[in-house]
This record gives C-alpha cells, structure tokens and sequence, in this order.
C-alpha cells in the first residue's frame, strides 16, 4: 500500500478542518470497505486518510415523518435497528443484498453514497426516499436533495473540504415496499435493481408511488413519468405492467463487458413489473 | 499498540498507517490460521471477529481496532481441543485443502449466534461471502447443518 499519513479526528470540528486544510489530498475512511480495496490495489493514492469512525454521527431519530440517519450507522444496523425496520422498511430490505456479511459488519450508509457508485442499492433507495444530505465544512453546513448529490459514477456535488454527516429520508407511513435486483453472483453490484414505493388511499387507489433504479444510468435514477402515471390510479395488473413499460422505455443504459444495453432495459421493465406487484402487495395488508 | 487477540492482549509496535489488520496479524504476530485471498474483501479467506461480527481483516487498518476483540480461529479451542463445530467439519469431510476453512468457522458461528436453527437455505445465504475452491459446499452446509441440529446434546 502507499504510504499516507493517518488522522482519527474526535470531533466532527477536527475532522472537517482536516479536509480545508487537505483538501483533495484527503480521503474520509468510514467502513473502509470501498476505500481500503482501493489503497490495496494502488488505486487510490491520498496524502492522508481521515479515519472518521470516532465521531459521533450513529444516531437514529424520526422528525416530522422523516428519518434522520447519522452517516456512520452501518449497514448491519440498517437491518437491525426496531426504528428503521419500523418507520423505513425497505431500507432492511436493502440490507441483505449489499456486499456480504463482512461488508455491513462496516459498511456505513455516509460511506456507500459518498462513494456513489451508479449500481449500489442504497443511492438508489434514497433518491425513491427523497434523500436529503447535510454536508458540512469548516465554513458551514448545506442540505442537497438526492436527485442533485449524485452527478456521474463514482462523483457527487461534494466538495473535497466537505463530509457527508447526515442523511434524512421521507417515512411515509402505511407504504408498501420492493426492491428487485438481478446480480451476476450474490453480493455482486447489481445489473439492475429497481426500488419500488406505494402508497394506496382508503378506496385502494394509488396516492403516491416512488420508482428508482440503480445500474441502468451514470447515476441513479427515477421513473417519474411512470410515477404519474400510476398516481390516482387503481392499481390493476394492466396499469403496473403500463408504468414499467414506461419506466423502461426512459431508459438507455449501457453496454459493458458482460450485459447489453438492450439486456438491462428488458431487465428493468420485468424487474418494475415484479417490484410494483410485490409493493402493492405490501400496501393492500 | 494494544491488541486483544483470542482473549490475551498481545503489544506490538505502532502499526504503519497503510499497514491492515491482516498485515498486523501475519507478518508482525505471526497468526497464519488467518489467510490472505483477493485482498478486496470478496473470498473471505482473512475473515476475522472484531467484537463477534465478522470482517474482512484485509479490509481494515490495523490503527483503526482501538481496544476491540478480535477473535481468529484459534480461538475456537475448547480446552486443547477442537471446537464441536471445526469437529462436525472434521466428520463431513468439509475440510479439503483448508484455506477457506478459518473464514468458514468463524463466519458460521457468527451467524449461529442470532440464527441458531437455519435451514439449509439460510445457511448458503450466510456463507455467499465465503469462497470455497474445493468442496463444492455440500459438505460444508452439512457440517454446519448437523453442528447447529445437535445444538441441544453438544452440552
């Protein structure tokens, strides 16, 4: 491995001065398990890593119908935690298919959407959460909704002085929830996963329903011209097959060395389908 | 620096910033029971316990443990012997050339620990981080399948 200084920061104060004074010559270290792979391999060549696991950014609370989310809880605790499993369920959801077990033993939620990557499951079920992330810095702090954090691969708005210290995710109450995702082996990114949210008024219509994939674009992304179209609606057999069809016909994924663009679009509608259903499902008991 | 390995605290020298726990383990300490696979968490040959939970300890810089237990294979002894567990891999021939067997254990046990009545299902699920070259898993499924269906007479 190249050699780095190594600063554990106490304060979430120290830790941000760390990143003014370093810049892009730093990298934030949480659960490490992106980020120590890449200094394994030589990949990634910092100055200093900011081991930011001492600061205390663990906390769980629910404000307003939201979810608040330190960005250090980590992924085991996603699954575990009454609270989340509670006001948030798809997030436990989610929990399963990321990595493998020694990757949520560290894993943490800051950690997975900083490094952004477009096919990782927890980006895409904050964009369907209507995600909001507290940056901060040594000059303050700012509040970025999901759909403007993630702006390519493996890129975010994120400057390099600033830390991801919180995550706010929409609870809605009463919501049935899916993910679906086809990987080539478990533990695998995805080649597509799709995130599904629906709400149902008392006359079973639908009052609101959320679709985000990851896999299919440079970022994640929503279907919100089939979210309207599902929106007011009952939701029969027909009009969720008509949103995933929508929903798949605004996609132009890409090629890459083991799937067609053309296999992933297929793939996405199928998986909406599949996703909608088991939602809707979910929302009816 | 500290180190509480197995139960004993075990000083070694600061660790280099860029060195891992795996590094610390082997090359200072001289643990082989740990193994180093891919080096980027995939095969789960280095997996060790940091306060029961499994981890991938090439993934994990050895200045980063502060104080926690960390527990490898050999910390399954039980008065000399082998654990019932490494015992049950023993009889179902899901041992072959060994190197995966550590990750396996203690992946196992951790799991067993909150699911102590998996089916067999559940237990392939909780080794998909664990690669094996050799036995295919059967055996290893049956080993640990057996291990936690005999749970109440293992005394």
């Amino acid at each position: 491995m190249p050699a780095f200084a190594y600063e554990a920061p106490a304060t979430v104060a120290d830790a941000v001065d760390l990143l003014r004074r370093h810049g892009a010559d730093a990298k934030v270290l949480a659960g490490g398990q992106s980020l120590v792979p890449l200094l394994n391999y030589h990949l990634a060549d910092p100055r200093v890593v900011v081991d930011i696991n001492d600061l205390p950014l663990t906390s769980v609370s629910a404000v307003d119908g939201r979810l608040h989310l330190g960005a250090l809880v980590r992924h085991h605790q996603l699954g575990e935690s009454s609270e989340i499993a509670a006001r948030c369920p798809v997030l436990r959801e989610a929990v399963a298919l990321i990595g493998n077990v020694r990757v949520r033993s560290l894993g943490t939620l800051g950690g997975s959407l900083a490094h952004a990557d477009p096919a990782a499951e927890l980006p895409m079920i904050t964009l369907a959460l209507d995600g909001r992330f507290t940056l901060t810095s040594a000059s303050g702090a700012r509040t970025v909704g999901a759909r403007e954090f993630f702006t390519g691969p493996l890129t975010t708005v994120m400057r390099p002085d600033e830390l991801l210290t919180e995550i706010d995710v929409a609870a809605p109450p009463a919501t049935g929830w899916a993910i679906e995702e086809i990987a080539r082996r478990a533990g695998d990114f995805a080649i597509v996963a799709v995130t599904a949210l629906v709400s149902l008024d008392a006359g079973g219509r639908v009052s609101q329903a959320r679709l985000a994939f990851g896999g299919v674009a440079p970022t994640p992304v929503r279907a919100l011209a089939a979210e309207d179209a599902l929106a007011g609606h009952e939701p029969t057999a027909e009009r969720l097959a008509g949103a995933a069809t929508l929903a798949r016909d605004a996609l132009s994924p890409q090629s890459d060395a083991f799937v067609s663009g053309a296999y992933r679009r297929h793939l996405a509608g199928v998986l909406t389908r599949r996703a909608l259903t088991r939602a809707v499902a979910r929302a009816r008991t | 620096m500290k180190l509480l390995i197995n139960g004993r605290t075990r000083e070694v020298e600061a660790p280099a910033a860029d060195q891992t726990l795996l590094g610390v383990l082997r090359d200072t300490l001289g643990i082989f029971d740990v193994k180093e696979g891919c080096g980027e968490g995939v095969c789960g040959a280095c997996t060790v316990l940091l306060d029961g939970r499994p981890i991938s300890s090439c993934l994990f810089l050895a200045a980063a443990v502060r104080g926690r237990a960390i527990v490898t294979v050999k910390g399954l002894e039980r008065e000399g012997g082998l654990h019932p567990l490494q015992e049950a891999f023993v009889r179902h021939g899901a041992v072959q050339c060994g190197f995966c067997t550590p990750g396996m254990l203690l992946t196992a046990l951790a799991f067993l620990e909150t699911n102590p009545r998996p089916d067999r299902d559940e237990i392939r699920h909780a080794l998909e981080g664990n690669l094996c070259r050799c036995t295919g898993y059967a055996k290893i499924v049956d080993a640990i399948e057996a291990y936690a269906r005999n749970g109440d007479d293992r005394g």
